[in-house]
């Protein structure tokens, strides 16, 4: 047996908060955790929008808090320039969006969705929690290493990365960290959804929710692995002088490299694609199931496709590992090779376009309530919109050649990933507080933050599509330095500013979130008068989250039926109401 | 609380840690993988590759083989001898277990120390920096699956008064690791020693 509950309430502070194994206590500091990681990580980008606004300007008021190896006299060093830019993809996504989006939202409402008193493993749990927090401790040190952080890109790209400073071996440890992480939460969502479904909840009653997570954990489980495997490899490279990635006679700053030779970068970027496809799908995948979640709640009406929404999301896991080469146009592959990505990344658009189209005529017809909530998943329309869509060029070789490496990628991974799957989290956040905590947070703080989000963001990535049609690389330095970028220079001024209010908008959220936890208005266990099961536990749940195990008796969007008292009908409700 | 600890699921038919077991091979499957596919780019990529058998101890990995497909059937035994609730037996299948992976560790070092000896090492070619990082990486699943073992043999046995039926499943998990890690070599064997 895995723990004696009648003893719970004697668990010592240490056991019940800190190493606890209760699912929610996890999902909390999973969440936690990854909302500190997404302001850090922000916070780095703020300070590289200071040099792309003013290059070679000493940074105002903090400039002389950072070492003589990040900046001279407050002025950025390119090479912390880099170091910024590769942590800041890294933390944001590895310590940010997926411990949020999975860790945090998958951990702490899975089981309840459900029915399950906890997950199947709950010791597991607790371990890929510590396990995370390791990695990011190990990630974040590494900025303290001679030489600083990783600074070869979040991709890691061999050479580069195999003769980069120490802080990339720490990089490649903290990943290793990271990918075990994943891989036994993973192995914790697959077997808790398919064994310990409550009696009656057929896996075509589970909430939308449940099966993007149950997709995601898949991705995970099988897509991580290449990557493990190609840290192991590059680590071999960088310390026990192996040559997987490098190949014969390259010369370092004009001395031939000391190596056997023989290798091959494009290996690298194969083994490391493998991963960081499905990673996309990942991160995006319970940002789907958050807004599907909410929308079927505040249009009080089912969602609309369920059977669709399913097969899309399945058939989406399987394309999603047989596209990674359209990272790779321009290796030099042959015509056959990348006919195949381009066919295979066009037909993934399909099942991506299903679920977006879906969700948006859920809403008609809809008694729609403009709650925060709401608002967040509502613009997770359009945005997402715009971020598959100008994937598409990407994903076509010819296009591609001349928007690879440029600010329109920038633009939109961006697009997808931040006025996406973020405002899909925040919704999540505003609509699942009130479960976690038995308090809602402030709805007047919750649509400041959301306007101005949502105008900020759009003017940080808006212009980027420009600048990626001019031509202007990524991972730049100073742009400046070419002819073709200059003209440019006035869309990075506005890009910076937009960024530094983004951020000064953040902090009605966190005002909000944190006084709301101890001042929030108190709710009963169903604010939202939502049907699916977590929404029948106490406000929060206690341990066991339900007296009595629940017997499902319908679908999870049973909403407005006719001749029935209430427009919800709850799934474990057993007559009619 | 927490169902199918024991029991096994009406619709699946098997309880919890055995889907897990399963669905944690699935990954190392991934990650050997792609260690293989690795290797199959790095040998298709060059003309000199050399032959396994004319630079590694061809015996001694026969004799490594044995080894270990010996120690998935006295693991098997250690299992089933929990099913016929005979902990005496389930104590002796265990340690063979446990030490035919010590032998096989052994035999591992020699090996090593032998290459070592003659400086050849990751960073020599391609071809070894390969076959150290795969028998390496296999090497280090091999302690962990003795590591689980002992566990299982000299703390873990306390479950057996308690909760015999979890513990044979607990049992039955670690086997299949075990079977895993085993059948990991038998690929390993003869793409890098035979081929």
């Amino acid at each position: 047996m895995t723990h004696n509950h009648s003893h719970e309430h004697e668990l010592p502070f240490w056991r019940k908060y800190i190493f606890s194994v209760d699912h929610k206590v996890i999902g909390i500091q999973y969440a936690i955790t990854g909302l500190l990681f997404l302001l850090f990580g922000f916070g780095l980008m703020m300070l590289m929008r200071w040099q792309l606004a003013y290059p070679g300007q000493p940074l105002p008021l903090i400039g002389n808090w950072f070492k003589e190896s990040a900046m001279v006299g407050g002025i950025m060093l390119p090479e912390f320039y880099n170091q910024l830019g590769a942590m800041h993809g890294t933390i944001m996504v590895f310590l940010g969006v997926v411990p949020l989006a999975v860790g945090g939202f998958g951990n702490f409402v899975l089981p309840l969705q459900i029915g399950a008193p906890d997950m199947a493993f709950p010791k597991l749990n607790m371990m890929s929690y510590w396990l995370y927090f390791i990695g990011g401790v190990i990630m974040l040190a590494s900025f303290f290493v001679p030489g600083g952080s990783a600074q070869s890109g979040w991709t890691s790209y061999a050479p580069l990365s195999v003769i980069a400073s120490s802080g990339q071996t720490w990089w490649l440890i903290g990943m290793a960290f990271l990918i075990n992480s994943s891989l036994l939460g993973s192995v914790n969502f697959i077997v808790t959804t398919i064994q310990l479904r409550a009696d009656g909840m057929s896996f075509n009653r589970l909430p939308f929710f449940v099966w993007a997570q149950f997709v995601t954990a898949f991705l995970l489980l099988l897509a991580f692995p290449p990557l493990m495997a190609a840290a192991v490899l590059q680590l071999m490279d960088r310390v026990a002088g192996s040559s997987f990635f490098m190949p014969t006679g390259l010369v370092v700053n004009g001395t031939l490299l000391k190596a056997a030779g023989g290798g091959n970068p494009v290996l690298w970027q194969h083994l490391f694609w493998f991963l960081a496809h499905p990673e996309v799908y990942v991160l995006i995948l319970p940002a789907m199931g958050i807004v599907a979640e909410i929308i079927a709640c505040n249009t009080r009406k089912p969602l609309y496709g369920y059977k669709a929404l399913v097969w899309s999301v399945i058939f989406l896991g399987f394309m999603s590992f047989i596209v990674w080469a359209h990272h790779m146009y321009l290796t030099g592959m042959g015509t056959k090779m990348s006919a195949f990505f381009q066919i295979t990344t066009m037909i993934i658009s399909i099942p991506s376009v299903v679920i977006l189209t879906t969700m948006i005529l859920s809403l008609w017809g809809g008694s729609i309530r403009f709650n925060v909530p709401m608002l967040f998943a509502l613009a997770f329309l359009p945005m997402f919109g715009i971020g598959g869509l100008t994937g598409l060029p990407l994903g076509l070789n010819a296009a591609d050649i001349h928007l690879h490496d440029t600010y329109y990628v920038i633009g939109h991974f961006h697009y997808v990933v931040a006025p996406g799957t973020i405002f899909a989290l925040f919704a999540g956040v505003y609509h699942w507080f009130p479960k976690a905590t038995g308090r809602k947070m402030n709805e007047l703080l919750g649509k400041i933050h959301f306007f101005f989000s949502f105008i900020f963001i759009n003017g940080v990535f808006m212009p980027m599509f420009i600048l990626g049609l001019a031509g202007v690389s990524r991972r730049l330095y100073d742009p400046m330095q070419y002819a073709h970028a200059q003209p440019t220079q006035p869309l990075n001024v506005f890009i910076s500013i937009s960024a530094w209010c983004l951020g000064l908008a953040q902090i009605p959220f966190i005002i909000n979130f944190f006084w709301s936890i101890f001042a929030g208005k108190k709710t009963d266990q169903n604010p939202w008068q939502a049907t699916t099961l977590e929404w029948t536990a106490p406000s929060p749940p206690p341990h066991g989250n339900f007296a009595k195990a629940p017997v499902i008796y319908r679908g999870p969007y049973e909403y407005s039926v006719p001749n029935q008292k209430h427009d919800f009908w709850p799934q474990s409700m057993k007559e009619e109401n | 609380m927490i169902r199918y600890i024991s029991k096994p699921h009406p619709i699946t038919g098997i309880i919890n840690s055995k889907l897990g077991v399963w669905c944690f091979l699935a990954s190392e499957i991934m990650l050997f993988g792609g260690l293989f596919s690795a290797y199959i780019l790095l040998r298709t990529g060059v003309t000199d590759w050399p032959r396994g058998h004319e630079l590694l101890n061809v015996p001694l990995a026969t004799l490594n083989t044995i080894i270990l497909i010996t120690s998935s059937v006295t693991m098997v035994m250690s299992w089933a001898s929990l099913e016929m609730k005979n902990l005496s037996k389930y104590r002796l299948f265990m340690t063979l277990t446990i030490l035919l992976g010590f032998a096989f560790l052994v035999v591992k070092s020699f090996e090593y120390g032998h290459k070592f000896e003659h400086h050849h090492f990751p960073s020599t070619n391609n071809f070894y920096a390969i076959y150290f990082t795969l028998t390496g990486l296999h090497g280090l699943h091999v302690i962990g699956g003795i590591v689980v073992n002992l566990y299982f043999l000299l703390f873990g046995i306390k479950m057996w008064d308690k909760e015999p039926k979890q513990f044979a499943g607990r049992i039955e998990a670690a086997g299949l690791y075990w079977h895993f890690v085993d059948l990991v070599w038998i690929f390993l064997f003869p793409v890098l020693y035979l081929l």
